[in-house]
């Protein structure tokens, strides 16, 4: 049972909790307040917060200057690529296992498990020489394959447990009821697994957008996201903090957006289900 | 109709027998009631009937014809589950309508059912909701309005009242009763609980490990149970089993005298006894006799308010015509 | 639905899964362990044949290895400590009642959606700058030498960022084990006469003992792939060098592939020993 807590008490933790909060989440808060700065502005001493001359020239330049819409174009069809391509194999995957389970299901399931632990720069090279000899290198297709590979495990583990939690009996009703098989899946399965299959679409697209080891090593100029784009600012440009800013934001956005909707998700994605 | 027959009906998990072979036949318009304590095979045996899990061995027989390999929608049998099993995503209307939608019923008749359903339950005014929204005897309500509209053989219920709270469950005890009597349609019913059993039940079979202990109308399983489990599992509260000398009096290794058939006096009896706790339900009293005649206090009913309390010395006196005798295998001596 | 047709067709929707996932584990499994037994450099000759052990050898006695290894250390275990008890106390703090709870969960979870070449270049510029970095102005407002953070304190520097990044999830796991936390226990615990920091030791943490565990477990195994963050920042300079960043440059930038592929098998070792202990944690909740 919840208990009636002080006004005094609540007010304490109230400040405490958003004061720690504000103060993680500052950085980001920075990040955006800077992007809307001069450039002699960003670097100003003493820094200004809140008063100074808002502007977005920054964004234009950034776009202009580094063609923002093609890492973007990028990084969109890279996640949701590998995201869609992910699904369409893990759901019959993670459904069979979750319906008709067998004695092996457990160890395949953990066996699964095992491949995401495969550093990836363990097999950076064959992968690498692969690329190459498949002309994979540097191109969408060959990055949908392989974050599509690494997290497919993430994907087969999160439908399995939604998945798992449809209770049995129902589709036993289904069956008396009179369907299908097919009626059985259309009517019944579909609707009440739509939730669990649009959150692991979600929290996956987040971890393919923010994937930072192999679209750094496997893109150049045509197929790099916006992870690789920022990256291009790591030296002398990330000096002009306002347009690093812009770019910055411009990356992060969208997935922060996404992010608030998927915090639910996120613990059950990525602990397997081991904690809910 | 709903005639059902099963002929040496057998089921194994891998190497586990879980029922024996078994026939029972099932009268049309009858409640029959499987009781039985859990793990007892009871509600393995009503997903065999169902066709929820495949018979190892035998047949079963709805109406006469086979239905053994006749899979679970074609043997026009409707089940309410423990956990009613209602879609979640649908609202009352369309959880009621489902079957119907699967065996293509026009639109009309499945509205004409669905209000009849519906007028029956009490649900009319919980229609358009979710299931989410509504209480625990709605759901309940709910399963049981799906299973109506079908106009089944047979009503199938797994233990349906086991997740109510025990005013719903005596209230949903005596709907079910009635819809029985007003629709006359075959009902099987599992329940661990003997006071459903007793309450509901045309015939009860008593089950135990996948055996059939006993089949009888509620009345006969309570004047001659066939043996000592059904003695004990049947009556509420348990009949008294006393073994040793006062048995050996009787010709029987165990003989066995229900509370409700002891004369209790202050001044003299048969036994005598201390009185230890006792439970007052108003309309009863349960004494806890402590007697020389065996380590286990022997429970008496008496009337509503008889004034006896924790200490008092008692005479108990068994009627001698309602005295059970058992033999060394647990069997009834007739 | 335990029929013989419904488990073929189990097994028939299980093998695109099980053939991807089986084809990435093997083929450039076998291409690393085979490269590694090679001395294979692809701009000076190529494959030059068979040489044994010698790359694993090579690999260990490097003077760049034993570093490495102490870099990674440092920072794997830097990392878990700061995210596991700043988490913990994150999670007592956002499960006590107070206005506004939803805004200050996003505000800390936020940082777990920066992509990791943001952060790190944030951090890097915008913060860690010594002449225009916020923490320099900070520095220098209380009258302090500002700190050339990347160079001077390099490793600690990369601990901050990484620790940054993953104290949302640490918080985030820690507070869902947290509010399943029978309330009655603790007030049982109370009528016991248990004070607050009692409770806190004698019940909450030990219910946070499993979550804490999968927290570590799962972290390390990020932790220790921990690259584009040193990429961006350090390039491995200033004894940034992780046992990840050391083989990614023995592969691609000196191309020496052979050694680089000893020194994958080296850390597809350990991060199989960590992984041993997360399964049996995630296999033992599948029973349950």
């Amino acid at each position: 049972m919840a208990r009636a807590v002080t006004t005094q008490r609540k007010v304490t933790n109230t400040v405490i909790a958003w004061g720690v909060g504000l103060l993680i989440f500052f950085p980001i808060l920075w990040t955006i307040l800077t992007s809307f700065k001069t450039e002699a502005q960003a670097i100003s001493d003493p820094p200004l917060f809140l008063f100074f001359d808002w502007t977005l020239e920054n964004y234009a330049i950034v776009q202009e200057r580094s063609d923002y819409m093609r890492f973007l174009w990028n990084s969109v069809i890279i996640a949701g690529g590998s995201t869609v391509l992910g699904l369409v194999v893990a759901v019959p995957a993670a459904w069979s296992m979750a319906f008709v389970p067998s004695r092996r299901t457990k160890d395949v399931l953990l066996w699964m498990l095992s491949t995401k632990m495969l550093p990836a720069v363990g097999v950076l090279y064959p992968i690498y020489l692969i690329f190459i000899r498949l002309g994979l290198l540097d191109t969408r297709g060959g990055l949908v394959i392989v974050i599509m590979l690494i997290n497919l495990p993430i994907i087969v583990w999160m439908l399995y447990t939604y998945f798992r939690e449809i209770p049995g009996e129902i589709l036993e009703a289904a069956r008396m009821d009179g369907a299908g098989l097919r009626e059985e899946i259309l009517y019944v399965l579909t609707p009440m697994a739509v939730p669990g299959i649009a959150s692991t679409l979600l929290l996956n697209f987040i971890l393919a957008w923010n994937e930072a080891f192999w679209t750094l090593n496997l893109t150049a100029a045509t197929s790099a996201p916006l992870t690789a784009f920022i990256a291009s600012y790591s030296s002398p440009e990330g000096l002009f903090y306002a347009k690093l800013s812009a770019a910055s934001t411009m990356a992060i956005a969208p997935i922060l957006v996404l992010g608030w909707f998927s915090q639910k998700q996120l613990v059950r994605g990525l602990t397997f289900g081991a904690v809910k | 109709m709903g005639q059902i027959t099963l002929e040496k009906v057998t089921k194994a998990f891998g190497e586990v027998e879980v029922i024996p072979p078994l026939d029972l036949t099932i009268e049309d318009g009858e409640f029959a009631v499987f009781v039985g304590p859990s793990g007892c095979g009871k509600s393995t045996l009503l997903r065999l009937i169902a066709g929820l899990e495949d018979v190892t061995s035998g047949a079963i027989r709805i109406d006469g014809t086979d239905a053994t390999d006749v899979p679970p929608a074609k043997r026009g049998l409707a089940m309410v589950f423990q956990s009613y099993a209602l879609y979640p995503h649908m609202t009352v209307r369309k959880n009621i309508a489902f079957p119907m939608r699967m065996a293509g019923l026009s639109q009309d008749e499945q509205t004409r059912r669905i209000d009849q359903a519906a007028s029956v339950l009490n649900l009319t005014d919980y229609l358009d909701r979710r299931p989410g929204q509504l209480s625990g005897g709605q759901r309940q309500r709910v399963a049981i309005g799906r299973a109506i509209v079908r106009e089944p053989a047979a009503f199938l219920f797994d233990e349906p009242l086991s997740n109510l709270d025990a005013a719903l469950r005596v209230g949903m005890r005596l709907e079910i009763s009635e819809l029985h009597k007003r629709l006359a349609t075959t009902m099987i019913y599992v329940t661990h609980d003997q006071v459903e059993a007793m309450t509901m039940a045309d015939k009860i079979v008593v089950l135990r490990a996948g055996n059939i202990e006993q089949v009888g109308s509620p009345l006969d399983l309570y004047r001659t149970p066939r043996n000592l489990f059904v003695a004990g599992f049947i009556g509420s509260p348990r009949m008294n089993l006393i073994e040793g000398p006062e048995a050996a009096k009787h010709d029987a290794t165990t003989m066995g005298i229900r509370p409700e058939h002891i004369t209790v006096s202050t001044t003299e009896g048969a036994w005598k006894g201390t009185v230890g706790v006792s439970e007052h339900l108003g309309s009863d009293t349960f004494f806890h006799v402590q007697s020389s005649i065996q380590k286990e206090p022997i429970t008496v009913r008496a009337g509503g308010e008889v004034d006896l309390h924790y200490g008092d010395t008692v005479y108990l006196t068994p009627e001698a015509d309602k005295i059970h005798r058992f033999d060394q295998k647990g069997l009834r001596i007739e | 639905m335990s029929t013989r047709h419904s488990r073929s067709a189990a097994r028939l929707m299980m093998a695109p899964a099980v053939v991807l996932l089986l084809g990435w584990m093997l083929v450039p499994l076998t291409m690393t362990i085979y490269f590694s037994f090679k001395r294979y450099l692809p701009l000076r000759g190529g494959d030059l044949g068979w040489i044994g052990w010698e790359n694993y050898v090579r690999f260990v006695t490097s003077s760049a290895f034993w570093p490495a290894i102490q870099t990674t250390l440092v920072l794997v275990g830097g990392v878990l400590l700061i995210t596991i008890v700043v988490g913990v106390l994150l999670s007592v703090l956002l499960d006590q009642p107070m206005w506004g709870q939803g805004v200050v969960r996003i505000l800390v979870i936020a940082p777990f959606f920066v992509m990791p070449t943001v952060s790190a270049l944030v951090w890097k510029n915008m913060f860690m700058d010594p002449v225009n970095g916020l923490l320099a102005h900070l520095w220098k407002f209380f009258g302090a030498q500002p700190v050339e953070w990347l160079s001077d304190v390099p490793v600690f520097s990369l601990v901050l960022i990484v620790s940054w990044q993953w104290l949302p999830f640490a918080t985030l796991i820690l507070l869902t084990a947290i509010q399943s936390l029978d309330s009655e226990q603790l007030e049982a615990a109370e009528m016991d006469g248990a004070s607050p920091l009692s409770r806190f030791f004698y019940i909450t943490l030990p219910h946070l003992s499993r979550a804490i565990t999968i927290v570590i477990l799962i972290q390390t195994i990020f932790l220790l792939s921990i690259f584009a963050e040193i990429f961006v920042t350090t390039q491995g300079s200033f004894g940034t060098r992780t046992l990840t960043y050391l083989i990614y440059q023995r592969v691609l930038e000196s191309q020496n592939v052979g050694l680089g592929s000893a020194g994958g098998v080296y850390a597809i070792i350990l991060a199989n020993i960590v992984a041993i202990f997360l399964m049996r944690i995630v296999g033992k909740n599948l029973d349950a």
